[in-house]
């Protein structure tokens, strides 16, 4: 960390009291509770907590970026100037030159009929006057800046012929633009692959270092905390619990609610887990040899090859972590088990069924014993059943029970079993937390007893704390009842935690393959090496020195 | 969305348009009441126009002998009398019971239809979902009138008594509606099939009907209720115009304010008001009121639109609510 300037006292944003709640149908929500913040220039500030702590809308207000519905009460003084309470027109003239935002999702933050150097202009134009000639001079150089290769011909693309990476470089050159005072980045990797997460992340800090911008940064993952920020907020239900520089706070954490939270946060720790014995011996659950799954193109263009010539085991009672970045084929290999996508060539066995060109009849029989957790526990519920209707239904699927209270004991029996009250069978899913509909998502997958678990991202849309109970009640159950698992995930330190065998997908090839311990102990693989090299730890001290691991693997 | 609150809430308050009255505010809350108010007096004069009317829609005597034609607003009819010789206010009553019964009957007739063609085709896709909505597109590049005629010819042959002529006229309404409905429904349909939840039931290994009726059909009627008061507003337009072209119900059969409209454009060059304007009002009101009701549900339905009391000072009540941490929702969006 000796990049970090020394950090010049004058405070860029400087918020007090601040008070914000909303009218919503259930009533006023008192979402930010007298939260005092500073932030100086050139410093990374990180507000971080779980989904509802108030983090977005705390630094939103520096903006004041709040829907109507929203009430604010104390100061937030950007650069002299306090924004509570100024009208749509003084707003207006502070963002974009005091204060910019950089979004979550790049994708939406780009409008896809403009091309992007039209888009940067834009922000110059609103603030100023700039012939055609210079504002596209000036867009040129801001694209130079955020490391856009060639962006003397790229500044007439769209938005869609960049890759996401890119797309988020250029969101935060639209930011940059009238070099504003602060910038406030709402989870800006979120949405982005590791390896890209690592460069977005270096680009920031090189602006913190060159340009003394303050950078808000907004975000639920403490490993990125660990990477960029000098500072810390914890937030909690609208109030801020701690603030602590970086390195104090993860090493010497004084709030119980920082401390559970870095606890909970799962750490590369590369454990040697062994197969239940016999299981190596007994007939896999599922074998997949040269494995090709493609979608069909359009208009007679070549069919899109998304996993290519794919080969793996999962024996009864192992569990196959399937790991690789957006786009490298890991989920439609999971849909592909499930039978939700077609199997294009090679052979894929699942519990004795030959996938390649099966029938619906004929799987049917065999999808009892299958379980698929999903992604998204908001949408995988129909959302007008109870949870104990949604839980029964493959019950009355496939055992022949006729309604829900004829199985009503056996869907006691599986909530009892992922730790849910018998009670919340009764409520709709949008009643319950993410975590606890995930649960309930558990129990539905678990119901008929199968022998086989799919499970696509089943913790990347929840908090990290919820995350570890999850995964935690998820090792249990697979130990209780043996079933065999694929684990499909982005993430190299939840499959490190539940993973006997680790397969590494890169564009729909395997990359690496082999024993947990061996792949993310001893990874052979450049691919590999290179994204165990980019998952940001949650300690600054030992993030600054895998920055320089990850520098030389990027040189490659 | 009721729902989204409390986990039990009143049948009450889960009823489509009384939850909406009891969420709404201000100029919206305004919009709706009135439309609101409008419709039951609507309802009110066609289900007791029997009573309500001083004379039936048919009547041409009295005791003292005929009405006579184009008499003046009187003590004894109080908007006068047509050309025909009829009591307009009585007219104007009835044909609120003929143009009830159309809607009635019009919506029933294709929201059935549309529905299950819509969850079909959307569901199923395939060659199907091609030809249906190619005959969904055909149906709609006609003009709406024009086809509305058409129907009506060939269902009565022009001219008919009540019951054939309300029917007439409410099959020619649902041929142009059946394609809304379709439309509509079968959009939520595709959109709703992607969702999570309906590849979890395929996964489970649901029959398909299992998943298009419970999962699939409940979760594709929310906009419904929005587009049945629309139409039951176009209906009463569409069932007007075809009174007034002349293909509607004979005098003689049922009142309805087209054919009166019709009737008095005479009158209105001779300085006679009191024909044209009763039934022409009544069109105005009804057509209003249900377009005020589905104005504001689409308002109320789209949390962007959706007008609320500000946050006001903390009271001890707010306080509660305040301790939940505030969700996702808190753009407004509780679905």
């Amino acid at each position: 960390m000796a990049a970090v300037p020394a950090a010049s006292d004058a405070l860029a944003v400087d918020i007090r009291d601040l008070d914000v709640s909303f009218a919503t149908d259930g009533g006023d929500v008192h979402a930010v509770r007298g939260v005092t913040l500073d932030v100086r220039r050139g410093e990374v500030l990180a507000i971080v907590g779980e989904s509802g702590s108030g983090k977005t809308v705390t630094a939103r207000t520096i903006l004041g970026l709040l829907p109507e519905t929203a009430r604010m009460g104390g100061a937030v003084v950007l650069d002299g100037t306090n924004v509570v309470g100024l009208d749509k027109k003084e707003l207006r003239e502070i963002r974009g030159t005091k204060a910019a935002m950089i979004f979550q999702e790049p994708s939406t933050a780009l409008n896809p009929v403009f091309t992007v150097g039209w888009q940067l202009a834009e922000g110059l134009r609103a603030h100023g006057k700039y012939t055609k000639a210079q504002a596209r001079k000036r867009a040129i150089e801001m694209l130079k800046r955020v490391g856009i290769p060639d962006a003397e011909h790229r500044v007439d693309d769209y938005p869609h012929q960049f890759s996401g990476g890119q797309k988020q470089r250029i969101v935060i050159a639209t930011a940059l633009a009238l070099d504003p005072t602060v910038i406030v980045a709402d989870e800006p990797t979120t949405a982005l692959d590791v390896t890209v997460q690592a460069e977005i992340l270096e680009l920031l800090r090189r602006l913190r270092d060159e340009d003394g911008t303050a950078i808000v940064l907004i975000t639920h993952n403490m490993g990125v905390v660990a990477d960029l920020a000098d500072r810390v907020a914890v937030m909690l239900d609208g109030e801020i619990v701690e603030t602590a520089p970086v390195k104090e706070l993860f090493a010497a954490p004084t709030h119980e609610y920082t401390r559970k939270l870095l606890a909970a946060v799962p750490r590369l720790e590369i454990s040697d887990r062994q197969l239940p014995e016999g299981a190596a011996a007994a007939e896999p659950v599922v074998v997949a040899q040269d494995l090709v799954i493609e979608y069909a193109g359009r208009f007679r263009r070549a069919a899109f090859r998304a996993v290519d010539k794919v080969s793996f085991t999962i024996a009864p009672g192992e569990v196959l972590g399937l790991v690789g970045e957006s786009g490298s084929g890991k989920t439609t290999i999971g849909r592909a088990i499930a039978g939700l996508t077609p199997v294009a060539g090679g052979s894929l066995r699942v519990l004795g069924t030959e996938m390649l060109g099966v029938k619906e009849r004929e799987f049917k029989r065999k999808r009892k014993e299958l379980g698929f957790v999903f992604q998204d526990p908001a949408t995988s519920f129909n959302p007008l059943l109870t949870i104990a209707q949604n839980v029964a239904e493959p019950l009355i699927v496939h055992t022949g029970v006729r309604d829900i209270s004829a199985a009503q004991s056996k869907v006691d029996e599986l909530l009892e079993a992922v730790q849910l009250p018998k009670a919340f069978g009764e409520r709709f899913p949008h009643e319950l937390s993410g975590g606890q509909r995930q649960r309930a998502s558990l129990a539905r997958a678990l119901a008929l007893d199968p022998k086989l678990l799919i499970a696509d991202e089943p913790t990347s849309a929840l908090d990290v704390s919820v995350q570890a109970r999850v995964l935690e009640l998820f090792r249990e159950l697979q130990e209780q009842f043996g079933f065999a698992t694929l684990f499909i995930t982005h993430d190299l330190a939840v499959v490190d935690l539940l993973a006997h065998t680790i397969v590494v997908l890169h564009n729909g090839e395997i990359a690496e393959t082999g024993p947990t311990a061996k792949v993310l102990g001893n990874p052979q693989d450049p691919y590999t090496k290179r994204l165990i090299a980019s998952l940001p730890v949650p300690d600054p001290v030992e993030q600054a020195a895998r920055r320089a691991v990850w520098d030389a693997t990027r040189e490659d | 969305m009721a729902k989204s609150h409390s986990s039990k809430p009143r049948l009450l308050d889960r009823l489509p348009v009384v939850h909406q009255l009891r969420q709404s505010v201000g100029l919206q809350r305004g919009m709706l009441v009135a439309g609101l108010i409008l419709a039951a007096i609507f309802l009110i004069l066609a289900i007791f126009a029997p009573w309500l009317s001083p004379y039936g829609y048919a009547q041409l005597r009295g005791p003292d002998g005929l009405f006579g034609a184009q008499q003046p607003p009187s003590p004894e009819h109080l908007l006068g009398t047509t050309v025909g010789g009829y009591d307009v206010l009585s007219r104007t009553i009835w044909g609120a019971q003929t143009a009830f019964l159309v809607i009635i009957v019009a919506l029933v007739l294709s929201v059935f239809i549309g529905i299950l063609l819509g969850l079909v085709s959307g569901y199923l896709g395939g060659w199907l979902d091609r030809v249906l909505v190619v005959i969904a597109d055909a149906i709609y590049a006609f003009p709406t009138l024009l086809l509305a005629i058409v129907a009506a010819i060939a269902i009565s042959g022009g001219q008919s008594g009540l019951w054939p002529g309300i029917m007439a006229a409410a099959v020619s309404i649902t041929v142009v509606f059946i394609p809304q409905y379709f439309r509509v429904v079968r959009s939520e349909v595709v959109r709703v099939k992607a969702e999570a939840f309906v590849e979890s039931a395929k996964v489970i290994g649901a029959s398909t009907w299992r998943i298009m009726f419970v999962h699939v059909l409940r979760n594709s009627t929310r906009s419904l209720p929005l587009i049945v008061t629309l139409n039951a507003s176009e209906a009463i337009a569409i069932l007007a115009a075809l009174g007034f072209l002349g293909f509607g119900i004979e005098p003689t059969a049922a009142a309805e304010w087209g054919y009166d409209l019709n009737k008095s454009i005479g009158d209105v060059s001779a300085g006679i008001w009191w024909t044209a304007i009763p039934p022409g009002v009544a069109i105005v009101l009804a057509i209003l009121g249900m377009t005020l009701i589905g104005e504001g549900l689409n308002d109320l339905a789209d949390p962007r639109l959706r007008a609320r009391r500000r946050a006001g000072k903390q009271t001890p009540a707010d306080a509660v609510a305040a301790s939940q941490p505030i969700t996702r929702e808190f753009m407004g969006e509780v679905e």
